[in-house]
């Protein structure tokens, strides 16, 4: 660009106050559809969220704001139910659920988006979304029918005398954290996906010219520059499985109890709306904590390029 | 443009841009900041308060309504929006209802019948707000179970007082037990739409043996094979039967005692069900399981006759499950024509035909019988009970109001939250 001599050049008319004032608000007007959302959407369903858990009182007389920070206290410290087994059983599930979607979902991005050709690409894409054309209740009840005591998986595995003939999968803890990550594969493999994708390819034929073999190549090169893919995926997953009452109270059985089927349980049966909104409060802090120090220890890198 | 570089002399806008302040990134966050600051404030102003369900004053504060003018006030309209549960009527293979058509032939009354209803709590919490708001909830008929929403209703002065002089069908026809139900005296604000019972089922091929008895939940050989229902009431009522105690004469400290039995057999117990109970029984991941006796009926007519439905010794629970028009129905005469209709012989014969719950209507058996020509159904114990089985049924347990739920609550929610 030509360097620009102002003194030579002569200021455009000052504008006129209308066009002043469009001009400042633009950028607000330009944001204010996704704030308003996030206003109405996020803000004030939290805020209330919060004032109610401070509430006292029952469904019949109505609940009055007293700011009764002891609720979050009760909560904890003689409760007729241990709702700090139910919050730890929560973080474990959701956390082990996460990994295996790690795991499994990481080689699947990988494949697509450095092996598979162009051709098949989007086929295999697909393919990935395909299981969100039913709905996830359905799909959820077919693992149960496929997992159950005389269902075609305990059979076959019986008729091979590879199982006793007690053995059960339904009810357990494992059932649980299966039925998530399964549910929730596709939130990991597409933001991995989309992470590596945007790899420049010319960084891993430097790496190799830099004396990294594949191993280190993956480590140092591939696998640092997919932090936010990962990241983005653990908040997908992390914070839908934490929460969810679903797959507990389908595959899940005596003790496997969680936090999501507590809060449940206490807005819509026993109707005690203050209790169910200090859970779901404790829940979100500790949620919040926990992806914050991941963020701080792991890193994000550029998250915001993903989102 | 001709293709040199922009002279910004020449261009305003690029000039303005490159001379004047710009709007930072911190300056439009602050601004965001403080705009969602003074909404939050204002929605914490206005956020003060949840209102109660129970007008000021408690449930007798008010005026109280003079029934015979509402009845006098109503006219008949034509039509009538009737909330039920799904499968809970005679159905054709096109979805199409021959008692509904019927009705409308004969009363002129067309019916807007909509399968809404999945379970009480999620139900009630849908109207309770617009109930409390004087608002119409969209229907003039609804089917509520006999337990705590009901009560709430009740208590809440939300169901319309049947006007007595209406309803000779259901004088006549009624059977004896639904005539004046514990939580409903009188029925004066409810009529019986179908009763079911409450008892349990087992898998004949996997327990090797009858299951005779509440105390065969206890046995060890059962070890996590036993499930039974995550509803407190069904749970609570249960258990009330296993160590003896009327559950309509329970007293609090007979909660504590359920609880200890509850308590005793909590390690064979696989998993607390709201649905798919049926399912587990059949696949074999529980043997046992508290059951409704008109799912195994069902199970049963769907080829599964190792599925036993059983009373056991200690008895068991009779539900019912109420038409009741909301008090802010807006064709509340059409409702009432269509519920005293339901209690003729003919019209509750074609349904139950179909429902295969307990019909209140033991006229209908001969109808079934004989016109219907379904001597499975007519013959069946499940669905027109023997008078020794209605000897061993059982009312649930009436709230004695919200501290009297809250306590039943605190004493049975920590079995099925573990």
């Amino acid at each position: 660009m030509t360097a620009v001599d102002t003194s030579a050049m002569t200021l455009p008319p000052a504008p006129v106050r209308g066009r002043r004032f469009a001009r400042y608000a633009t950028p607000y007007l330009l944001g204010g559809v996704g704030s308003l959302w996030l206003i109405v959407l996020f803000l004030i369903p939290l805020i209330s969220q919060l004032l109610v858990s401070l509430m006292t009182g029952n469904i019949d007389q109505g609940y009055q704001l007293t700011w009764n920070w002891s609720v979050y206290r009760d909560i904890f410290v003689g409760a007729d139910v241990n709702y700090l087994l139910f919050l730890g059983r929560s973080l474990l599930f959701g956390a082990t659920a996460t990994i295996i979607t790690i795991v499994v979902a990481y080689p699947v991005a990988y494949f697509l988006a450095f092996r598979a050709s162009a051709r098949w690409k989007n086929g295999l894409l697909l393919l990935i979304m395909l299981s969100f054309f039913v709905s996830f209740i359905i799909r959820t009840n077919m693992w149960v029918f496929l997992l159950g005591g005389q269902g075609p998986v305990l059979s076959f595995l019986r008729n091979l005398h590879l199982v006793g003939a007690d053995a059960h999968v339904l009810g357990t803890a494992g059932a649980v954290i299966g039925g998530m990550a399964y549910n929730d594969l596709a939130f990991m493999v597409l933001p991995i996906y989309v992470a590596l994708e945007r790899i420049d390819p010319r960084l891993f034929e430097a790496a190799q010219d830099l004396y990294g073999n594949q191993r280190a190549v993956f480590f140092r090169t591939t696998l640092p520059l997919s932090r936010s893919g990962i990241f983005a995926g653990i908040l997908l997953v992390f914070i839908d499985t934490v929460g969810d009452p679903v797959n507990p109270s389908l595959l899940g059985g005596q003790s496997t109890y969680t936090l999501g089927q507590a809060i449940q349980n206490v807005y819509l049966t026993q109707q005690e709306y203050n209790v169910a909104a200090a859970l779901s409060t404790i829940m979100m802090i500790a949620l919040g904590i926990i992806l914050f120090a991941y963020a701080r220890v792991f890193g994000t890198d550029n998250i915001e390029d993903l989102v | 443009m001709t293709g040199s570089p922009i002279d910004p002399s020449k261009s305003p806008a690029l000039m303005r841009g490159l001379t004047q302040s710009r709007m930072s990134r911190r300056a439009l966050l602050r601004g965001a900041g403080m705009g969602a600051g003074a909404i939050a404030l204002s929605s914490l102003l206005a956020a003060c308060g949840i209102q109660g369900t129970q007008k000021a004053g408690g449930s007798t504060g008010g005026a109280v309504t003079d029934w015979t003018k509402y009845w006098a006030d109503h006219k008949k309209t034509g039509t009538l929006n009737f909330a039920n549960w799904p499968l809970y009527i005679d159905q054709d293979d096109s979805g199409k209802s021959a008692s509904l058509a019927a009705f409308t032939k004969k009363t002129g009354i067309k019916v807007n019948y909509k399968e809404v209803i999945q379970d009480n709590p999620s139900f009630y919490a849908k109207i309770s707000p617009l109930l409390k708001g004087d608002q119409s909830i969209g229907y003039d008929l609804m089917v509520i179970t006999n337990g705590w929403e009901f009560t709430e209703l009740l208590n809440n002065g939300w169901l319309v007082q049947l006007d007595q002089t209406k309803i000779p069908n259901f004088k006549a026809n009624a059977d004896r037990t639904v005539l004046s139900p514990a939580y409903d005296p009188g029925a004066a604000h409810s009529m019986v739409w179908q009763t079911g019972f409450t008892g349990l089922a087992y898998n004949e091929k996997l327990t090797g043996g009858p299951i005779t008895s509440f105390a065969d939940l206890a046995d060890p050989k059962f070890k996590g094979k036993i499930g039974m229902f995550s509803d407190t009431s069904e749970l609570g009522n249960a258990a009330l039967l296993a160590v003896g105690v009327e559950p309509t004469n329970a007293t609090q400290a007979d909660f504590q005692k359920a609880r200890d039995w509850l308590e005793k057999v909590k390690p064979n117990i696989a998993k607390f069900y709201d649905q798919g109970y049926t399912d587990a029984l059949q696949n074999g991941d529980i043997w046992i399981s508290q059951a409704w006796s008109g799912d195994i009926y069902q199970v049963q007519a769907g080829g599964h006759e190792e599925i036993k439905y059983v009373t056991p010794k200690e008895g068991q629970m009779m539900w019912h499950d109420n038409m009741c028009i909301p008090i802010t129905a807006e064709h509340p005469v059409d409702a009432l024509t269509w519920m005293d209709y339901y209690y003729q012989p003919d019209v509750a014969g074609v349904i139950e035909d179909y429902v295969n719950y307990v019909c209140p209507v033991p006229a209908a058996k001969d109808y079934i019988l004989n016109t219907i020509k379904d001597p499975d159904v007519a013959n069946s114990p499940l669905v027109f009970p023997s008078t020794e089985e209605l000897g061993q049924s059982h009312e649930f347990y009436v709230y004695k109001g919200r501290s009297d739920y809250d306590k039943w609550q605190d004493v049975f929610n920590p079995i099925v939250q573990s």
